[in-house]
């Protein structure tokens, strides 16, 4: 698999020097621990957010640190969950005095690892809560799963719960609020190709010419099923009626209808899905007030995207609308 | 019979060889039904346990496997972390101020370090992870102890008995972790942190069985 990096181990260093020079007016890097912080941290009265996950994911979630979302974000090994020592200087880092929220997706490392970051940073006296995302409809949340993948939905909160921190919400009302949207929104990828990770040197799994996988995550891991490949309407509504089915979406329902790239997929295509995902979600009387198309969370190069679909009402509209400025995502500044 | 300070050193230099060895069969093992950073991972964080052995070796046995739990916590990352940091910090916990260690010190500090990781990542046996393998060593462990058993004997059993536990990762289906995504599909493949955690208790079975 051809890459274009330099050595395996550097990667994530390398990768973070580059966002510093090319960022510097919205973020700072910190090394040893790792972690990639706004500027003006930390904001003082403001409630401080932090998020974190493997590298690999780009822009998630360094790319989403600045005014309007993050304050900061912890980049691990890729696909790997970053230490709980980057979380807590991190979070030390932001800390304006108004508490600091841990916005953890859910894998089994992320959660363990920012638990305990959580842990230390509250016996230094700092206000920490967390809430887990878990939208992925395509595993089975049960007592005998790790629970439903924190994915997606991961971006739309950060930007919303970022504008209401933003607007000066209190610790607690911004931690409600991201309960709220994670309660409220579902979403499923699939998948053309695998992708490799660096020190592999291989895809992760093997994927025929002629197959795709429905279902998957976004560390490169198989996903549930896989089937030979179906045009993309198909695959479209293979991916909207379980988040339909799974919430429900009812009609009337105001939505927000997200088509994210794996990294692979061109926007070309993510264009054709996203016209029969609005087809599909009018024909349930969901009316789209909102959308967000293209790269977000990623899984290195592999081809393929994901559908997120988040109930909205006026007030999630009015912090989507609210300005943010960030490498990966900017509007009204 | 005893397991010095200085061959506990020596356990941990073989395990760090042993991860380096085996860092890209752990990265299959971990392809198949994870996403292929196990090798990686273990290999970053003994390598840095590496370059702190030179401040370890005049320590006694409890601070030094602290240390190593510290260093794993801090460098591993994932769920592998977290697990391993923990598994280290408890028997080190439990090995506080020990020079040498008798196979009921050992015991006792593997089944302080396997119900750490049990607290944390809240495994069973059963549920096709390290605790599979973690779980029957203990057990056996205990065991050599009440019937006196050798050093030596009482190491080699429980290494068997890892590496029974490894194996019978293989037809599971996974209930924790990445693995568990897949469901029906992680079938059929043993699990890597079962393998890693085999390994750490055969090498210590290997280095001490054959210093005594």
């Amino acid at each position: 698999m051809k890459k274009l990096i330099n050595k395996p181990d550097e990667v994530v260093k390398e990768e973070l020097q580059g966002i510093e020079l090319a960022h510097a007016d919205i973020v700072k890097v910190h090394y040893d621990p790792n972690y990639v912080v706004r500027v003006d941290a930390p904001v003082k009265g403001k409630v401080g957010l932090l998020s974190g996950g493997g590298s690999g994911h780009e822009p998630m979630h360094g790319g989403f640190v600045g005014m309007g979302m993050l304050d900061a974000a912890c980049p691990g090994a890729v696909f790997t969950s970053p230490t709980p020592d980057q979380m807590l200087e991190a979070t030390k880092a932001v800390d304006g005095g108004a508490g600091v929220l841990h916005i953890v997706k859910n894998y089994t490392g992320d959660i363990m690892n920012f638990e305990m970051a959580a842990d230390l940073a509250k016996a230094e006296g700092i206000e920490v809560e967390a809430v887990v995302v878990d939208d992925d409809v395509a595993v089975k949340d049960s007592l005998y799963t790790a629970g439903r993948r924190g994915v997606g939905l991961t971006v739309l909160m950060e930007k919303l719960v970022g504008a209401a921190a933003e607007e000066g919400r209190s610790l607690k009302e911004v931690a409600d609020l991201a309960r709220k949207i994670n309660s409220q929104g579902r979403s499923m990828g699939m998948a053309l190709t695998s992708c490799t990770v660096p020190h592999a040197g291989k895809p992760t799994f093997d994927l025929p010419e002629d197959e795709m996988e429905i279902g998957i995550g976004i560390h490169g891991e198989p996903g549930r099923t896989r089937m030979k490949i179906k045009p993309a309407d198909e695959v479209t509504e293979m991916l909207m009626t379980p988040i339909i089915e799974d919430l429900p979406f009812k009609s009337g329902d105001q939505v927000l209808l997200f088509v994210n790239g794996m990294g692979g997929t061109p926007l070309i295509e993510l264009y054709i899905v996203y016209r029969k995902a609005v087809e599909i979600a009018e024909k349930h009387g969901l009316k789209v007030v909102r959308k967000l198309i293209g790269p977000y969370i990623t899984s290195l190069e592999m081809a393929g995207a994901s559908i997120t679909m988040l109930k909205m009402d006026d007030d999630l509209i009015k912090l989507w609308d609210a300005p943010v400025k960030t490498a990966g995502m900017r509007w009204g500044v | 019979m005893v397991i010095t300070r200085d061959e506990v050193l020596s356990w941990l230099q073989a395990y760090i060889q042993v991860i380096s060895k085996n860092m890209e069969y752990l990265t299959e093992l971990d392809s198949a039904i994870g996403d292929a950073d196990h090798g990686a991972n273990m290999n970053r964080g003994f390598q840095a346990v590496l370059a702190k052995m030179p401040s370890m070796e005049d320590k006694d046995v409890g601070t030094i496997l602290k240390t190593v739990g510290m260093t794993l916590l801090s460098t591993v990352g994932g769920a592998g972390g977290p697990l391993y940091g923990t598994f280290f910090i408890q028997a080190g916990t439990k090995l506080a101020g020990k020079m040498e260690l008798t196979l009921a010190d050992w015991a006792a500090a593997v089944e302080a370090a396997t119900n750490g990781v049990i607290n944390r990542g809240k495994a069973s046996v059963g549920d096709k992870t390290m605790i599979d393998a973690l779980t029957p060593a203990v057990e056996v462990l205990n065991e050599a102890v009440r019937l006196d058993l050798s050093v030596s004997e009482g190491l080699r059993k429980s290494a068997e008995a890892a590496e029974n536990g490894m194996k019978s990762t293989i037809p599971l289906v996974a209930r924790k972790g990445r693995a568990s995504y897949l469901g029906e599909r992680s079938a059929g493949h043993q699990d890597p942190g079962a393998t890693s955690s085999f390994l750490l208790l055969d090498t210590a079975a290997k280095v001490w069985a054959n210093n005594l």
